[in-house]
């Protein structure tokens, strides 16, 4: 089997094991939807979880992990709100399911640079590819230094839908670059431009869970449906904000670091540092969409939802900008490597 | 102009007595207003409002006319003095940068969806001739040159004059706040976002001190806190500090930075000068004006500086994938330069590797094959003889060429020839493409036309369109004639019009010069406004406040009572700040002892960090 297949085949593999991984985040969703469905009355839960859950290990975990009462996560014993003990054997799943998913996009990235004999981020295929592998990589980070286990079920959602995409529309051979294209700042540059995106799908995730949040606790119609019943146990739309305002700082950093090692590559092989070009285009409008963003969050009622508003706006135009660019204009960025 | 400071002349002051005055009333349940605990009030934590960012505007509108309604549009009673200031707070009010961030946005997204005239002209032709009516209004209105057109300049400009008016108060209030000593402690701890609490055996004195060489850090010339020490009312000890003021450093330094690049950009604009040129291997050119085939320059720009050199191409060599669809590899042109009092030098001019020559940087843009021809009239003389470019069409090099010949023999028609050369025919069909961009099997197929090209009159014309309305196409049984020449061969023209020799097939590059000598500040400032960006992003801003004294204190564990050294300390933090906590517990355990009772923690608007494993 050459590089270049086992590379196709891991990536298939990655894909089918972050499926099991999203199904084990959205059990864990669930459930914990049903404990906080159960909230009420605290007196009450003893017994009702042990009927729930039912019998054997699990049952027993509860009610074990009960009579623990957690310190809780904000430190406060015995407050009104402090979480509820849930079985969150899925998410534990979930987790290393993700890290395996992790490892197996990682080794197809690798394996297809070294089919290709080049960085393995050149065309729109290998894109998607490290976008995906990047949001998981923030996911599993994020997740040393928080319980952001919420966010699996989304992260790798969205992972599975690039790579499907990766695989079945955006395919390409792995070969050589054309001379444009041979240059250390294909590293750099669309390196950390993918880097960025991936950062900033996870942001984007955090916000659309900050506003579902929001609306729900300010009794939509809607999101009050007991199939939303888990947005209770996610964090505030306060705490969602704030990871999403880190993310997205560190993305927007990232983002006006693509913008000028593009421009200093753009000298260096076209002979200007900007043109208009469609990319340029796009690439100039997510900067300043998120620009307004970090503006709108310190502007007096502009912040939380509206601000939220913006990343989502701005991820659109971060997709577009990956997709639509490359795909429907005609511009020197068009190295999807498909013939249409 | 994100998190701006709302009026300046509140900037950097100690809270006041009145303020404190207002909280205590509020704590006893007395005030109207929203309690906020000292320490914060002054820009700390305010979140930006439309206050105007000018410091004199509130001190004016407390003036001869005692109208304090400045900040209320109040037009009619203002004046046109007011009028102004009214209208300058609205353009330098965060709301109205915001919108126009959007507006600049949404501006910009049909430069990418319509042809654009300074990137595809031809785009923008074929746009209008598709659609005339909708074309024509677009074209009025600027939508195929977005990008300089007077609105899209409209909202930067605005956005620029609005960033001025926000940054240079705020640098200027930024500039004595630097100076600042960190806030008097507050009587009051207890509604600040982080607080900690502990007791230990350890001397007072011996503990502020601890705290003290805690908050300035190892780093002595580049203290991490700001640190001022002091007794309160009841003699107990004080520990003040404040971090972050690179925060608003940063800041600044990236909105000016922005405005350095836009002053950059514009200098570049008057001072570049761009020009291209078509070489053929074995040909050159000199770094003269009339040389080049299309030279453009900045206002301010003069053909007196133009480094005197010359360049010839020696040699250009490309290599391509051995696939189907013949990816390109590599290309490079071998070039001698030749400039006054230096010996010629051979070099290399790749894409993605410009070279640098006479201050200018030569890129190289395309490339293709420019075949000799030799046209022979009737009467044997020779009409025209030399490299004849033609364009690529495609990615195997089907290339499109016109051979213009004038008349040399009087009486004599002048004759065109038009058609492509395939550089590998597939058969000796002519109508087929090439099917591999190198030289393996080169095809010229022309089609023949006589009578006038219409140079005589001198208008200038596109060298690779044959103006035909005055000519004739030679045809054989009323089908046009088309030869196909192998090079080295001669063939006769129709209509006995002499013949046509395909003497060899040298290849062209298309060459790029470029000067711009604001390159150097233009990359300056994009620097500098990310190191700012990353700067105001990423340092906190933070202020701790620690009270420590002496107290009687019950021991858990043996129940006696002795007098203890209690530290208490809080903390606060300018926007979401997740470290607060850990910041306030670091202090307090650095100034305690081991032994001291942990210190509490509090809720904070992020996460909860995950407890060690």
């Amino acid at each position: 089997m050459s590089y270049a297949e086992l590379s196709t085949h891991l990536v298939w593999a990655a894909l089918t094991v972050l499926t099991v991984s999203m199904i084990a985040f959205l059990v864990d969703l669930t459930r914990l939807g049903e404990s906080r469905s159960d909230l009420a009355s605290v007196a009450r839960l003893g017994t009702r979880r042990k009927e729930l859950v039912g019998v054997g290990a699990a049952g027993e975990d509860v009610t074990t992990s009960l009579a623990e009462a957690p310190s809780g996560i904000d430190g406060r014993d015995g407050a009104a709100e402090a979480p509820r003990p849930v079985n969150r054997k899925a998410a534990g799943i979930g987790m290393s399911t993700a890290a395996l998913g992790w490892l197996l996009l990682l080794s197809a990235i690798v394996t297809r640079g070294i089919a290709a004999g080049r960085t393995p981020w050149a065309n729109m295929y290998e894109f998607t590819l490290v976008g995906a592998f990047v949001a998981l990589t923030v996911f599993l980070v994020v997740s040393r230094f928080r319980d952001v286990r919420f966010l699996g079920a989304f992260v790798t959602l969205l992972a599975v839908l690039f790579l499907a995409l990766a695989q079945e529309v955006f395919f390409v051979q792995a070969d050589g670059v054309q001379p444009a294209l041979q240059s250390y700042w294909l590293v750099i540059h669309v390196g950390v431009a993918i880097t960025a995106a991936g950062i900033l799908s996870v942001a984007f995730v955090t916000s659309v869970l900050q506003l579902l949040r929001d609306s729900r606790d300010n009794g939509s119609a809607v999101l009050n449906h007991r199939a939303f019943r888990w947005l209770d146990s996610l964090p505030t739309p306060g705490q969602l904000e704030t990871l999403s305002f880190r993310l997205n700082a560190v993305g927007f950093v990232l983002w006006t670091f693509t913008l000028i090692a593009g421009s200093i590559w753009a000298e260096h092989a076209w002979g200007r540092y900007w043109g208009w070009d469609p990319k340029e285009v796009w690439t100039f409008i997510v900067w300043v969409v998120y620009a307004g963003y970090l503006h709108a969050r310190t502007t007096r009622g502009w912040s939380g939802r509206r601000a939220a508003y913006f990343v989502i706006v701005g991820y659109a135009c971060v997709l577009f900008n990956f997709t639509g660019v490359n795909l429907i204009f005609d511009g020197k960025h068009s190295y999807s490597g498909l013939t249409s | 102009m994100n998190e701006r400071e709302p009026a300046a002349e509140v900037v950097g002051q100690q809270p006041t007595t009145t303020t404190e005055d207002a909280a205590e009333a509020e704590a006893t349940g007395g005030g109207h207003r929203p309690y906020r605990p000292e320490g914060i009030d002054d820009a700390f934590v305010g979140h930006d409002d439309d206050t105007p960012a000018g410091g004199d505007a509130t001190r004016d509108a407390g003036g001869p006319t005692g109208a304090g309604g400045a900040a209320t549009p109040a037009m009619p009673k203002l004046g046109w003095k007011g009028s102004l200031r009214w209208t300058w707070r609205q353009i330098t009010s965060m709301r109205v940068a915001l919108m126009l961030l959007m507006l600049l946005a949404v501006a910009a997204v049909p430069g990418s969806i319509l042809p654009q005239q300074s990137i595809d002209p031809s785009g923008v032709q074929q746009y209008l001739q598709d659609n005339p009516t909708a074309g024509k209004i677009l074209d009025r209105l600027g939508f195929f040159d977005v990008f300089s057109s007077v609105w899209f300049s409209a909202i930067y400009i605005l956005l620029f004059v609005s960033l001025v008016g926000c940054i240079v108060p705020r640098a200027l209030a930024h500039t004595k706040n630097l100076r600042a000593r960190p806030p008097r402690t507050p009587r009051r701890f207890d509604r600040f976002p982080a607080k900690a609490h502990a007791t230990t055996d350890a001397q007072p004195d011996v503990v502020v001190a601890a705290a003290v060489h805690h908050l300035r850090g190892r780093v002595r010339w580049l203290p991490t806190f700001r640190v001022e020490t002091g007794t309160d009312t009841q003699g107990r000890r004080t520990v003040a500090a404040e971090r972050g003021y690179l925060r608003e450093s940063g800041n600044i330094l990236f909105h000016l930075c922005l405005l350095g690049l836009l002053v950059a950009v514009g200098t570049g604009q008057v001072l570049h000068y761009r020009a291209q040129v078509i070489v053929t291997e074995g040909h050159g050119f000199a770094n003269s004006v009339v040389d080049y085939d299309t030279f453009e320059s900045g206002a301010l720009w003069r053909a007196s500086s133009l480094d005197p050199f010359s360049m010839t191409l020696d040699k250009f060599t490309s290599e391509f994938t051995n696939t189907a669809t013949a990816e390109p590899r590599n290309f490079t042109a071998f070039v001698s330069v030749r400039q006054p009092g230096a010996p010629e030098q051979a070099e290399k001019i790749r894409v993605n590797h410009p070279l640098d020559v006479g201050g200018a940087k030569v890129y190289l843009q395309g490339n293709g094959y420019a075949p000799n021809i030799t046209v022979k009239d009737s009467q044997g003389q020779v009409a025209y003889a030399g490299p004849v470019v033609f364009i690529p069409q495609d990615t195997k090099y089907t290339s499109q060429g016109v051979v213009k010949v004038p008349d040399v023999s009087a009486g004599l028609d002048q004759i065109g020839l038009v058609g492509f050369l395939l550089p590998t025919a597939a058969s000796d069909d002519p109508t087929q493409a090439s099917i591999y961009p190198q030289p393996l099997n080169p095809m010229l197929v022309l089609n023949v036309w006589h009578g006038n090209l219409g140079l005589d009159d001198g208008t200038p014309q596109n060298v690779y369109r044959l103006d035909t309305s005055d000519m004739t196409e030679s045809t054989k049984d009323g089908k046009p004639v088309t030869l196909t020449i192998q090079p080295g061969k001669t063939v006769k023209l129709p209509d006995g019009l002499g013949t046509v020799t395909f003497d060899s097939l040298p290849r062209y590059v298309a060459l790029d010069l470029r000067y711009d000598p604001a390159l150097t500040w233009i990359l300056v400032f994009a620097l500098g406004a990310l190191l700012g960006l990353a700067l105001s992003l990423f340092t906190p801003r933070r202020r701790v406040w620690l009270r420590v004294w002496t107290e009687d204190v019950t021991d858990d564990e043996s129940g006696e009572t002795r007098p203890r050294t209690v530290i208490d300390a809080a903390g606060l933090a300018r926007g979401d700040d997740s470290g607060l906590q850990r910041e306030v517990d670091a202090v307090v355990a650095s100034a305690s002892t081991p032994t001291s009772a942990g210190p509490s923690t509090a809720t904070t608007s992020s996460l909860p960090r995950k407890a060690p494993r």
